[in-house]
């Protein structure tokens, strides 16, 4: 669909208008996106409505994201686990690691209330270190992001300076998206993410087979006792892969789809390539990226 | 395999029917009678066919029904007809304005606020969008564009940022 092509002169600028939505929400093609782009940057009222906009979807996604995060009520997944269609998997997801992660308080609610759980095994009644929340909901934000087509990211690799501006202003510290090609895997953005108590930043990548990474990235408070960790942790969260390490006041989490002896040397790397010393964002070079 | 994605779809359902409602309980029992009425439409769902869009639908279809009991007597407002805009509102910054934002939401017709949220929250295309609403393509973009623009008004008290796409004209 183009209607510009068909449009007599005097719809021109009302169909110019609905091309600033389709700019916005990803509808055009390449060369007319780039077009209208230009046509929006020449004018300054029309530069201010879109970035009125584009202020809009930053802000619906800073209000609701955390919903993605957030621990799902088990009375929502019981409401599945009665279901044959459903029962095994709704079960298995209530007595997962992602409930527990911040999810006692509300099992215990329910054990209380509804009695469903009173036969739910539950392996680890213990609330776990803030280190492993931290990678549970690492994983968790790359269960929901990765396998999106049309917005895996908020800022492209194509605005990488932009995205690692903005990512470190909204952390309050000085982050960077680490370089992943000789590994095979090219930057395609990131995105800010709500945290537990603070904002966190999730960088995306994707090799050549379609394979996507994600490296969670989240500063820790001075004083606290994950900062003592050094060593490099593992998890496994359902069917995504996560080490995850502490260095210099951030914690880090890599999260794939991938085996742990895949995920290996990739995490390897990050780990050198950021246990250097954290200059600001370096200007310009910026290797080849995948289109998502 | 399909069952599991009806699971990983409940952030999602979460997180839409949070910014639809405005509530947290009400969102909750939103998604909680989707996932009941999901269930018990199950059968008709035709696997290859897109989950997200069909679960969506039924969360639309929910949702018209709770509003529709609820504002049984309340004058019917036709959804695509011009809008006044009362509020000067200030300019406010970031933090006022995530908390603005939801009670902006709210003041938007439901029918505008679904579209804007279908778009641009949960990343659907403008098809996705009208094939999960019931809708023409056109009428998506149109509601989008007065979404928008109200939106940047009761956020930015500017009524600039609104007046010209009203007339947005859609050809097919």
């Amino acid at each position: 669909m183009n209607p510009t092509d068909s449009a007599p002169d005097g719809g021109r600028e009302a169909l110019l208008e609905a091309d600033i939505h389709r700019l916005l929400d990803g509808e055009l093609p390449p060369a007319r996106a780039a077009e209208v782009a230009a046509w929006i940057a020449a004018d300054p009222q029309r530069t201010r409505q879109a970035d009125a906009w584009r202020r809009q979807r930053a802000l619906l996604h800073e209000r609701y994201d955390s919903l993605l995060t957030e621990p799902i009520p088990p009375a929502m997944l019981q409401t599945l686990s009665t279901a044959p269609t459903t029962r095994a998997y709704a079960r298995a997801a209530l007595q997962s690691l992602w409930l527990r992660a911040a999810g006692i308080v509300l099992l215990a609610g329910a054990c209380g209330s509804a009695g469903w759980f009173g036969h739910a095994r539950l392996g680890n009644p213990q609330a776990p270190d803030a280190l492993t929340a931290l990678s549970q909901r690492a994983a968790m934000a790359h269960a929901v992001f990765s396998p999106e087509v049309r917005h895996p990211v908020e800022v492209t690799a194509s605005e990488e300076l932009h995205l690692v501006r903005w990512l470190s202003a909204r952390l309050a510290t000085p982050v960077r998206a680490p370089v992943l090609i000789p590994q095979g895997y090219a930057l395609v953005g990131g995105r800010l993410l709500p945290g537990e108590d603070r904002p966190v930043a999730q960088f995306m990548y994707q090799n050549g087979a379609g394979k996507r990474l994600t490296l969670y990235v989240s500063t820790l408070t001075p004083g606290s006792p994950s900062l003592r960790e050094t060593a490099f942790r593992f998890e496994r969260f359902r069917n995504v892969n996560t080490f995850y390490w502490v260095e210099n006041t951030r914690a880090y989490a890599l999260s794939g789809d991938l085996t742990r002896e895949e995920l290996m040397p990739v995490a390897r790397t990050v780990y050198e390539q950021l246990a250097k010393s954290m200059p600001e964002p370096a200007q310009g070079v910026q290797p080849a990226k995948a289109q998502p | 395999m399909e069952q599991e994605a009806l699971v990983e779809l409940i952030p999602r359902l979460r997180r839409y029917a949070r910014a639809l409602t405005g509530e947290r309980f009400r969102a909750d029992d939103l998604v909680q009678d989707t996932l009941e009425r999901a269930l018990s439409k199950w059968a008709l769902w035709r696997p290859g066919t897109d989950l997200r869009a069909w679960t969506f639908t039924i969360m639309h279809n929910v949702f018209v029904n709770q509003v529709r009991r609820s504002v049984l007597a309340a004058e019917s407002l036709d959804p695509d007809a011009g809008m006044d805009v009362e509020d000067s509102g200030a300019r406010a910054d970031t933090l006022a304005q995530l908390n603005a934002l939801n009670s902006a939401l709210q003041r938007l017709p439901d029918e505008h606020r679904e579209v804007l949220l279908l778009v641009t929250l949960e990343g659907f295309s403008y098809d996705e969008a009208a094939h999960t609403l019931g809708l023409p393509i056109g009428t998506v973009m149109s509601r989008l564009a007065r979404a928008r623009g109200k939106l940047a008004v009761l956020l930015e008290g500017n009524a600039a940022q609104a007046a010209p796409q009203v007339q947005l004209k859609i050809v097919k």
